[in-house]
């Protein structure tokens, strides 16, 4: 008896354990069918709630988000968390990266109907393309240039980082890619690859006694501005739009003779991506003119890749203002690295970077 | 057969049988140490040995370049050389922010061992606990509203001096120096409070009955009583203030470059695992070696 008993109460648990099991699995399958997981950055569009709100309204998915604070990182994050994300922002540079370790998967166009407006020489762009198939969605685009306290004489030159007018005045960004190509135009030099690396590094290493600050993020620039630390920095476009509407900073976006240093991101679909369906839908959305005109007015943001979208926006528009078409014409257009090159580039801004320190 | 066992009891005596039936004690030992050691294996000697391993590699191994064994990333103090100089400043630093936790830890733990007793030292003690409990980011953080120009401190200044300059000095050595000590004093106040705790109340009362004054009782018989103390709570400060990257990247500004902002730059921006993993190991041979040279000082210091 006392056996049958012990045998029965081991069954009981073996099963409850089983029910509870299966339980706990299934509800996560079905969520997934309506969910889809964005890698991007902290605020930038993808995870605007009232966007999110209105797009699972039309279509019943959920978007959840996931944030790198580095381009880096999220290459970290796709290589090391496959299945985890469905849709992934990337900028070009980034992309053929990803796409060469085939990170992301191609896109099917049919499901993004808005491509058909998208300016075609982003769509076409190299990195966004491999034997003929796009691997993301062009989304927005912008530039790094200069910003300025606003009252200050506008500089046409990025000689104005080593400018001894601005003495411990100047931040750059934190970023090799960033800084060596802004010294690169300075010098003359396709910033993709310039052929003297020491007369960049040379250069970098003259801004030292103006530099009072390596910035990384977004909220670090302006609330260091805010503070008053600094009077002329590197700085997105985009960047400057949302400092000025929503922080109310006086800011001037200057673009300097050099030209821009000019980027895309792009929506891309991680290969391992869940739920591919969804992801397709969503990028169709982030280019559509509807959402575009509501979070460039609403909130700021960097030009669309979608025409129809820009053209959307109100002739005073902030945006509209700083992404000046003719800007196009004069701004590099930052490309994907070789391995060595951007070991080379790290090292070097490592070096500056200790030498700002000493 | 019946002569042997009557041997066997001889020799073993009354408690013979009962201890037949036990393990050899080792078999005990090992069972009880076994937990430990699987855990110490799984989580730190496995991670320490894939860093190991990482470290002689051409590439990081996720994605698909080709991995090669190399020993390049450990030339990369010859290679470039402007990392003697970061390893130097780190050094630095943690030389001062030890010997700034050992002046204040001391000073502190002296005050709550002999000047507090009951309830009023629990309550010190937690509140010297107080800021464990805290996020170390929200600390560093806020210091930098203390520091910056126009933040706390400068407000605080022109209260009573309306037209005096910024005092500020975020973004400089001495607000790293200062994050530190914030974030590691705790650890020296407690290994001196636990040494100083344990001295003899006559002992000072002896010296003090045959004329001993308050600065020979500290240098006499206080210090080199809680030496163990002070060590322990050197090598609890020392170690991880060196490869700290958080308070150089936040208050450092600039002038924050230390190897830890550099082994984190390797691993998140970079990408380059290996150098990283290889800069980490020079920077822990390094340790070993400066506690290798101080080793007599050390183990004299703990026996004491």
């Amino acid at each position: 008896m006392n056996n049958i008993t012990r045998r029965n109460t081991l069954q009981l648990i073996s099963a409850g354990l089983i029910a509870s099991a299966s339980y706990s699995i299934l509800p996560r399958k079905a969520a997934a069918a309506g969910t889809i997981t964005v890698l991007n950055w902290q605020g930038y569009g993808t995870d605007e709630a009232w966007s999110i709100k209105a797009f699972q309204e039309a279509t019943g998915i959920e978007v959840v988000h996931d944030y790198y604070s580095s381009e880096a990182e999220m290459l970290t994050k796709l290589r090391t968390n496959p299945g985890a994300y469905d849709l992934v922002v990337l900028n070009a540079a980034r992309c053929a990266q990803a796409m060469a370790e085939d990170l992301i998967a191609p896109i099917d166009y049919s499901k993004v109907p808005n491509i058909s407006s998208v300016a075609e020489n982003l769509r076409a762009n190299v990195n966004f393309n491999k034997d003929g198939k796009g691997y993301a969605v062009p989304w927005v685009w912008g530039l790094t240039a200069l910003a300025m306290r606003e009252g200050l004489p506008k500089a046409d030159s990025y000689a104005v980082l080593g400018d001894p007018t601005y003495k411990g005045r100047v931040a750059l960004q934190d970023d090799a890619v960033g800084v060596i190509a802004a010294a690169a135009l300075l010098t003359g030099q396709d910033m993709n690859n310039p052929k003297d690396l020491d007369l960049v590094k040379e250069t970098l290493k003259g801004f030292k006694q103006n530099v009072k600050l390596l910035w990384s993020t977004e909220d670090q620039w302006n609330k260091s501005f805010a503070a008053k630390e600094f009077d002329v920095a590197m700085y997105w476009s985009g960047g400057s739009v949302r400092s000025k509407r929503v922080s109310k900073l006086p800011v001037d976006f200057v673009v300097p003779k050099e030209g821009g240093i000019g980027w895309v991101d792009g929506l891309g679909i991680p290969a391992s991506a869940p739920n591919m369906e969804g992801a397709h839908a969503f990028a169709n959305w982030m280019i559509d003119p509807k959402f575009y005109v509501e979070w460039a007015t609403k909130v700021g943001a960097p030009a669309s890749s979608n025409v129809a979208a820009m053209e959307a926006l109100p002739a005073d528009d902030l945006s509209r203002q700083i992404h000046k078409p003719e800007y196009i014409a004069t701004m590099s257009i930052m490309s994907a690295l070789p391995d060595d090159r951007r070991e080379a580039f790290n090292n070097l801004w490592q070096e500056v970077k200790a030498y700002y320190a000493e | 057969m019946r002569s042997d066992s009557l041997l066997n009891e001889a020799v073993r005596g009354p408690s013979g049988p009962r201890k037949h039936r036990m393990l050899p004690s080792w078999v005990a030992t090992t069972a009880l140490l076994l937990p430990t050691y699987a855990w110490l294996t799984l989580a730190v000697l496995l991670p320490l040995l894939t860093m190991l391993v990482f470290s002689f590699m051409s590439a990081t191994p996720m994605g698909k370049a080709p991995i090669t064994f190399t020993l390049k990333h450990y030339r990369a103090f010859i290679d470039q050389p402007y990392l003697l100089n970061i390893g130097w400043t780190s050094l630095v630093i943690g030389f001062w922010t030890t010997l700034l936790c050992a002046i204040f830890g001391f000073l502190a733990a002296v005050a709550l061992a002999r000047a507090t007793v009951g309830r009023m030292r629990e309550t010190l003690l937690i509140l010297i606990l107080l800021p464990f409990w805290t996020n170390g980011l929200v600390r560093v953080f806020s210091w930098t509203m203390v520091l910056r120009e126009n933040g706390f401190l400068d407000n605080v200044l022109h209260m009573f001096f309306a037209d005096a300059g910024s005092i500020s000095f975020l973004y400089s050595r001495y607000a790293i120096v200062l994050g530190l000590v914030h974030g590691y004093l705790p650890y020296m106040i407690l290994t001196c409070y636990i040494a100083l705790v344990t001295i003899d109340d006559a002992i000072i009362e002896a010296a003090a009955s045959l004329g001993a004054r308050w600065w020979t009782i500290l240098f006499r018989i206080l210090i080199p009583m809680a030496t163990p103390g002070l060590i322990s709570g050197a090598v609890l400060t020392f170690v991880p203030v060196i490869g700290s990257f958080m308070e150089p990247r936040i208050l450092g500004g600039k002038v924050g470059v230390t190897m830890g902002t550099v082994i984190e730059d390797q691993f998140t921006q970079a990408f380059n695992w290996p150098l990283g993993a290889a800069l980490s190991f020079t920077l822990l041979a390094v340790v070993l070696a400066i506690f290798a040279t101080f080793s007599g000082v050390l183990r004299r210091g703990a026996a004491a």
